[in-house]
C-alpha cells in the first residue's frame, strides 16, 4: 500500500470519524465486576439441569430395574 | 506467592488488585475500538470476566497487561461482529461539489456508514491504524496476529473503503 494514499484516506476519514480524545474511565467498574461474578456463580447450574437430575434420581428410586440398563448405556 | 500466582490460583483479592491496576488501560483500548463509552465499560467488565474465567491457563511469568489487551481486543471484535450494520448504502447519491454544510454532513454520514460496513476484523485494524494512529506492531500484539497480517488487513480495508466511497461519489476516495 502506498503510504501517501494511506495518509490521503486518513485525512478523508478523520473529519467524519474523529480520534477518541476522552479515553478516561470516569467510574470504578469493580462493583459491576463483582455483580457479574456473583451472577455467574449463582447461575452456574441452570435450573433445567437440576430438574433433569431430579427426574433421573426419581426414576432410579421408583424403578430400580432401570439401573442395570443405565449402567449398560454409560 | 506473588500477585499473579495468587490470581492464577483463583484468589479473588489478587484479581481485584489486578482489575484496579488495569481497568483504565483496558477501557481506554476498548473505547478507541468501539467508540462508545457505555459499550466500552460493559466490554471492560466482559474482558475481565473472560480473564477471571481463564485464570488457570494464565502463566504467572507472562505479562498480565499484554494478555489483558489481547482478551480486550477479542471482546471488542466480538462486539463489532454482532453490531455490524447490514443495511445497504444508497447507491444513487451523486457527488456534489458545492461546499454546502448539508452536503458535507451527508458526506460524513456516508463515510461513517461505509466504515461501519467493513467486516469486523478489517474495521478493527482500520480504526486503530487510520483513525487512532496506532503503530502496526501494537495492533498485531493486541490482536494476536503478525504485523504482516495487520498490513494485509489494512490494505484490504482501505481498498474496500475506497471502492465503497467512490461508488457513493465521495470526493478524494480515488480507487
Amino acid at each position: 500500500m502506498n503510504p501517501h494514499d494511506d495518509n490521503e484516506l486518513r485525512e478523508l476519514l478523520k473529519p467524519s470519524i474523529a480520534p477518541m480524545n476522552d479515553t478516561e474511565l470516569h467510574r470504578d467498574l469493580w462493583p459491576q465486576m463483582l455483580q457479574r461474578l456473583r451472577q455467574q456463580h449463582s447461575i452456574r447450574v441452570p435450573w433445567f439441569d437440576w430438574a433433569l437430575a431430579a427426574v433421573a434420581a426419581a426414576t432410579v428410586i421408583l424403578f430400580p430395574g432401570v439401573i442395570p440398563a443405565l449402567l449398560y448405556h454409560l | 506467592m506473588d500477585l499473579l500466582e495468587r490470581f492464577a490460583a483463583g484468589d479473588l483479592e489478587a484479581f481485584e488488585v489486578l482489575f484496579r491496576q488495569h481497568q483504565q488501560h483496558v477501557y481506554a483500548w476498548i473505547v478507541r475500538i468501539v467508540r462508545d463509552s457505555g459499550t466500552a465499560e460493559d466490554l471492560t467488565v466482559e474482558t475481565f470476566w473472560r480473564i477471571y474465567r481463564s485464570r488457570a491457563r494464565f502463566d504467572p511469568k507472562a505479562s498480565f497487561g499484554a494478555w489483558a489487551y489481547r482478551i480486550a481486543t477479542n471482546a471488542a471484535l466480538d462486539h463489532l461482529r454482532k453490531s455490524r450494520r447490514e443495511t445497504e448504502l444508497p447507491l444513487d447519491l451523486a457527488a456534489d461539489p458545492r461546499p454546502d454544510p448539508a452536503v458535507q454532513r451527508e458526506t460524513r454520514y456516508r463515510i461513517r456508514k461505509a466504515f461501519a460496513k467493513l467486516p469486523a476484523k478489517y474495521r478493527l485494524v482500520a480504526t486503530l491504524a487510520l483513525i487512532e494512529d496506532e503503530p502496526h506492531n501494537r495492533i498485531a500484539d493486541a490482536a494476536g496476529i503478525s504485523v504482516s497480517l495487520v498490513k494485509v488487513r489494512l490494505f484490504r480495508a482501505v481498498r474496500m473503503l475506497r471502492k465503497q466511497l467512490s461508488s457513493l461519489g465521495v470526493q478524494g476516495a480515488k480507487t
